[in-house]
């Protein structure tokens, strides 16, 4: 609908919100094709409001529902009695446990441990225990109040000494999980060792031994759209459900066995997503808005508010990291060892894959020959974590950059030289004995992150006095130039691209070409979850180049398609990108078949050129327009689904974590420079310059956009985003915006590129994944800044002032 | 729930009075918090916002009085009054957002009365007085008697905050707070400080770091004594760090503030003892006429 | 109750409102208006930002009735008679400082407001009108682009 549509709905009473509609965009000015800083197609949608967001959508007769969730983070459920919440005016269900329509009442992306309503034991504050349906939200919520649950508290286990130590409670008993036969305690979700050369006999040729001990905050994806969905019941006893996810398919598998219904009746839409992160990875209303709304037989909304979100999804891991670097007088490294304990809660999530990416990513962008890894994910009763940006790599490289600087210094070295000179180029051997087989600039991305020009020193002077915005402590006016000390920080950091370990990871494009109007356009249908990253952009922007056409028209995603896979694992671009890619060439081939079958006779170029689809024409490559497409194709369209992979990957062997586990690295580097006022202990960003290699950037704009988001969410968990659990009792102690704080504009610096572009010849256009290397390397080289500019050792993340100022 | 619209002050006074437990709203900034998420159900909601003298400020410079509507936000009163209130005017500066400080003013602040509230150290520094209103009459509430308890007012219930008054500045005020975020944050610890010169007193306050917003008398005192006997007030002369030392030892251990989410009550206290020095040396400069220290945000 | 108010210069009214509903909400959910984003509901995040006669508040922390007899913009009503984007807009788009889009509405009111009364802002004064909006995914740097192409455009037409 149009603003002056739905302003005259709103006149003349109410209509559904669109929920679903394709995006059509033509070029303008230019082909619009691949490495074009092409706009949105959703971007006018987006900027005058009327692009429906999962929580915007609205039915006829729709109800609210609502999820009551544990007051208490582990305890027996005595009882649960609904009556009085049933009773009330204006309510039409309440679900628990028990009204559960089949016997599948977990899930989980990898475990199925995470039951749908609370079965007889909660494991983590803010646990789902019932469901309402009512007719008003604040109805929903004062029957929720109604609902009265007994609590018999039961001890927590909330570290991994409390985790593993004798007698500990188990946070889930009777595992039989494929994880749970090779774990050392039954409170370790998976555990994952890599242990390659001889540490012990490479650490007695060291010079220098370092030792640290880190800690890494819960940080929490934070995305602006709350969850929120619309479950419409079907007449053919399915459910259409229109949510904010990263991955239909997988939502599906999970979603369709809790209801009892094959997958095609539960037919999945994707809603406007307010951002992801990682976050929406994981189910969180999807089957509870099913199974209210097939139970009412209503359409029924949920949408949690800001408080809810913090307990409706999973986390960052928080973890602690313990390394020993060793090196040699001339500044080589000879060794690392180092373990990696990650707190997964209360449910696994993919608490498995984390563990993996922590384990085989745990040195670092570095040649290092003899090393041995150990890294685990525990269960205990915090608050399920799982993916979040970065996902594991994020949580070594805080550590692992923090060492390389300590042994730096140990050494007497400049800290950007010494990474250098340990830096991994092509041909190098991970520490899993997988050969880096496409560019890995580690060297020349901290090169020329250095190279950039520093920001002028004092640039909160000005003739009419100090500008506090441009200080520590910003608008709140605590210094005016007092205890201000600058100080500047380097990081790299690697990252796998794509699904790693022998996961079949694939993605599905269908893709239509025909003449309407005596012109050809392309339709692009797949099941990609577009989360902000602009997915839809760049598919348009390759069924351009690939098909010559002008006129897009992206579908909406939804589960008529095959499966997308996950967006998430910087993987989208490559693996959608590459589907969108590989559909369009088999488009392509059959278009020039039927030309050779149409126009073959007339030209001898149809039989011996090689033929391409450029500005509508099939073209010879020497450039000559054999005939316009739509001419080729008069009423004919082609349309094929075809799915797309990467190369296999392996598992990692589970004593010694040896094989080819990834698809593809992803690199960047930072310089940060920031002020620090070392007496309040306040820091300002003052620049987080970025350099990465981006294989091919499709979109350039797009590119940047990622990187300095991604850069940002590290700076962030670096100065204050961090999810605080009370040790005692499990509970989440800030759930809001107030108290989990993110950065604001007044928080984030200026944020230069330099973006490389070095093919990997495995890739589509020799693409890499980029949207994660930037989180992972940020954080450290805003830490190792703040080093500089205060002396102090700090090796826990986020930094507060406390800390800095050791009060 | 009843939302109750009064058009004049006498009628939300009237209104007060019928319903003493109404919730008065205003701004809105905290009302609507607590009830998007379910943590208050009142009764009655009584909207101040069409109550116009409650938006309105008055300077009179014959008895060097603000008087400042309970409702005037924030952006106003940084933007207009920066003579007359400058602590406050900081302290408005300060306040969570632009679009928060639209809608925010004293009277919520005061009402909320909670220990955070950023105007508190400025209203405690500027020695304010609260016009609490109610069908039996107005009263005066010197603002060091305001503060009861924790989230806890000297208002009776059937009082309704009608303004704010504050004499006109004499000398140079400042205001500075903590957070762990460069804007939109919530005061981990605050500290406003006023000079009086005409009466050669000095007035602070400390906001997040005891139960309710607090002066810190001894150092107030121990300045003003300092000042006094060097002959400071007349002579201008620089501050000896000694008693700038001194002072901030004073406004941290005047403090009694606590470990929560937000910080430590150890590094409240060392804030606090930063912040005191800092604005007062910048508010000494100022009253020495020498270089320009304020910021120009 | 029954809350009536005049939104992007047309009256509109809503009836059974809640008490403790919000402007957000009747905007949202009673008016068709759904571009006035719920991130927080707590004021925290500037998502919700609508100008209330003429000066940008959050209207999740106005209560529905407080709206009552006022004038409401939202971002519903920044784009011209025919549809066409308005210069913040359309700048918006341009200098690529749209991802997800769920702070975008409330980054347009705000940025044409700081227009409308600071024709060319400083960095730091765009920084300081957009503090109250937080954005998860661009990083801040493509909006300031965008606050500057906009005042650029603004200054070059007039």
């Amino acid at each position: 609908m149009s603003t002056a549509e739905q302003n005259r709905a709103a006149e003349g009473g109410r209509t559904p919100t669109g929920v679903a509609r394709g995006l059509t965009q033509g070029a303008t000015g230019t082909r619009g094709g691949i490495g074009e800083s092409t706009l949105r197609p959703d971007g006018v949608l987006k900027v005058t409001g009327e692009f429906a967001y999962s929580s915007d959508l609205w039915h006829e007769d729709m109800l609210w529902g609502h999820t009551l969730r544990s007051t208490v983070a582990h305890a027996r459920i005595v009882s649960i009695d609904t009556a009085e919440a049933l009773a009330t005016p204006g309510v039409y269900a309440v679900l628990t446990y028990d009204d559960l329509p089949t016997e599948v009442r977990h899930y989980g992306l990898e475990i199925r441990d995470t039951p749908v309503l609370a079965h007889g034991k909660v494991r983590h504050h803010g646990e789902p225990v019932a469901l309402v349906a009512a007719d008003h939200p604040e109805t929903a919520r004062r029957a929720a109040a109604k609902i009265r649950v007994v609590y018999e508290e039961l001890p927590v286990v909330t570290d991994e000494a409390s985790a593993t130590a004798p007698g500990a409670v188990l946070v889930h008993e009777d595992r039989d999980d494929h994880h749970s036969g090779h774990v050392p305690h039954p409170n370790i979700v998976h555990r994952q060792p890599i242990v390659r050369g001889d540490a012990d006999a490479a650490a007695r040729r060291a010079d220098v031994v370092v030792r640290g001990e880190y800690v890494f905050g819960m940080q929490d994806q934070a995305f602006l759209g709350p969850e929120s969905g619309l479950a419409v019941p079907a007449e053919d006893g399915g459910v259409d459900l229109y949510v904010a996810t990263q991955w239909l398919h997988s939502d599906l598998r999970q979603i369709a066995p809790v209801l009892g219904l094959p997958e095609k009746k539960v037919r999945m839409t994707l809603s406007g997503v307010g951002g992801a992160f990682g976050g929406r990875e994981d189910l969180s209303m999807q089957i509870h808005g099913c199974l209210l709304a097939l139970r009412t037989g209503k359409p029924v909304k949920i949408v949690y508010n800001r408080f809810e979100s913090f307990f409706g999804h999973v986390h960052r891991h928080p973890a602690k990291l313990t390394y020993e670097h060793g090196a040699t007088r001339e500044g080589k490294l000879t060794h690392v060892r180092c373990r990696i304990v990650l707190d997964g809660g209360a449910y696994a999530s993919s608490s498995p894959a984390v563990v993996g990416n922590a384990a085989s990513l745990g040195v670092g962008p570095y040649v290092v020959d003899d090393v041995d890894i150990e890294a685990l994910a525990l269960y205990t009763n915090n608050p399920p974590c799982g993916a979040m940006r970065g996902f594991g790599a994020v949580q070594a490289c805080f550590a692992y950059e923090a060492q390389m600087d300590k042994v730096a210094a140990e050494l007497g070295m400049d800290p950007v030289e010494f990474r250098q000179r340990n830096a991994m180029e092509q041909g190098a051997v991970m520490p899993t004995g997988q050969v880096v087989d496409s560019p890995a600039p580690v060297a020349e991305l901290l090169r020329r992150v250095k190279a950039m020009p520093l920001p002028p020193e004092r640039q909160w002077e000005t003739t009419e006095g100090a500008d506090v915005r441009a200080l520590p402590g910003g608008l709140s006016n605590t210094t005016h130039g007092e205890g201000v000390v600058r100080g500047i920080g380097y990081a790299v950091g690697i990252k796998n691209v794509g699904f790693s370990e022998g996961f079949d990871d694939y993605s599905t494009a269908r893709v239509r070409i025909e003449a309407i109007n005596g012109e050809a356009v392309a339709t692009v249908h797949t099941a990609m979850a577009e989360v902000g990253q602009g997915g839809v952009t760049v598919h348009a922007q390759i069924a351009r180049s690939e098909l010559g056409v002008t006129q897009v028209t992206i579908n909406p995603a939804d589960t008529q398609v095959g499966s997308a896979g996950s967006t998430s694992a910087s993987r989208q671009t490559y693996m959608t990108g590459g589907a969108v890619k590989n559909t369009c060439e088999a488009v392509r081939e059959k278009v020039l078949a039927i030309g050779r079958r149409k126009f073959g006779t007339y030209h001898p170029a149809w039989a011996t050129a090689e033929l391409l689809l450029e500005d509508g024409h099939v073209v010879t490559d020497g450039g000559e327009k054999l005939a316009p497409i739509a001419e080729v194709l008069e009423d004919e369209a082609v349309d094929l689904e075809l799915e797309f992979r990467h190369r296999p990957t392996q598992p990692f062997d589970l004593r010694t974590g040896q094989g080819n586990g990834h698809v593809q690295y992803s690199f960047a580097a930072h310089r940060a420079v920031v002020e620090v006022d070392t007496e309040l202990g306040l820091v300002k960003v003052v620049e987080l310059a970025c350099a990465q290699d981006v294989g091919k950037a499709l979109n350039p704009l797009s590119v940047a956009g990622q990187i300095q988001g991604g850069s940002t969410q590290g700076l962030g968990v670096a100065v204050m985003e961090e999810i605080v659990v009370d040790p005692v009792t499990a509970k989440v102690r800030n759930p809001s915006f107030t108290d989990y704080l993110i950065p604001t504009i007044l928080d984030t610096p200026s944020m230069p590129l330099d973006i490389l572009e070095l093919a990997d010849e495995h890739a589509p256009y020799g693409l890499r994944g980029i949207g994660e290397a930037p989180t992972l390397s940020s954080t450290p080289a805003v830490l190792a800044a703040i080093r500089q500019a205060t002396g102090l050792e700090l090796n826990r993340t986020p930094v507060r002032p406390e800390h800095l100022t050791g009060s | 729930m009843e939302f109750l619209r009064p058009a004049t002050w006498q009628e939300a006074v009237a209104a007060k009075a019928e319903h003493p437990s109404a919730v008065p709203i205003a701004g809105g900034t905290d009302v609507m918090v607590e009830i998007n998420f379910d943590h208050r159900r009142p009764e009655h909601l009584l909207d101040l916002g069409r109550i116009p003298e409650l938006s309105e400020f008055d300077t009179d410079s014959g008895s060097g009085t603000v008087r400042l509507g309970a409702s005037v936000p924030y952006s106003r009163i940084m933007e207009h009054l920066r003579t007359q209130a400058p602590g406050l005017a900081l302290a408005s500066h300060t306040v969570a957002s632009p679009q928060i400080r639209n809608r925010g003013g004293v009277g919520g602040n005061l009402g909320t009365a909670s220990p955070a509230g950023d105007a508190h150290p400025a209203l405690l520094a500027g020695g304010a007085e609260v016009e609490a209103v109610s069908v039996r009459g107005t009263r005066l509430i010197p603002i060091d008697d305001f503060y009861v308890g924790v989230k806890r007012n000297a208002l009776a219930p059937d009082e309704l905050i009608r303004a704010v008054r504050l004499k006109t500045a004499t000398g140079p005020q400042q205001f500075s707070k903590v957070g762990t975020r460069n804007a939109m944050v919530i005061a981990v610890c605050a500290f406003g400080i006023a000079l009086h010169p005409e009466v050669r007193q000095v007035r602070t306050g400390i906001g997040s770091a005891a139960p309710t917003p607090i002066r810190a008398r001894a150092a107030e005192e121990f300045l003003a004594a300092a000042l006094e006997e060097a002959g400071l007030w007349e002579s201008r002369a620089a501050l000896p760090p000694a008693v700038a030392r001194q002072f901030a030892t004073l406004v941290s251990g005047a403090a009694n503030p606590i470990d929560d989410v937000r910080g430590t009550a150890s590094y409240r206290r060392h804030a606090l003892g930063v912040m005191a020095r800092r604005t007062l040396d910048w508010t000494w400069r100022e009253y020495r006429g020498a270089e320009r220290t304020e910021s120009c945000a | 109750m029954r809350v009536t108010f005049t939104v992007n210069g047309r009256q509109a009214s809503a009836d059974d409102v809640w008490e403790g509903e919000s402007l957000l909400y009747v905007l949202r959910e009673r008016l068709g208006l759904p571009g006035s984003k719920n991130a927080c509901e707590q004021g925290e995040c500037g998502s919700c930002t609508v100008r209330l006669d003429g000066v940008p508040v959050c209207s999740c922390l106005v209560a529905a009735g407080q709206a009552q007899g006022r004038e409401v913009t939202t971002v519903e009503g920044l784009a011209g008679p025919e549809g066409e984007l308005s210069t913040v807009q359309q700048a918006f788009v341009d200098a690529g400082a749209v991802q997800c889009g769920f702070c975008t509405p409330g980054l347009l009111v705000a940025a044409d407001e700081l227009l409308e009364r600071n024709p060319e802002p400083s960095d730091g004064d765009i920084r300081e009108a957009l503090s109250g909006n937080l954005c998860r995914c661009t990083g801040y740097e493509k909006i300031l682009d965008a606050v500057r192409l906009a005042a650029a455009r603004t200054e070059g037409a007039v």
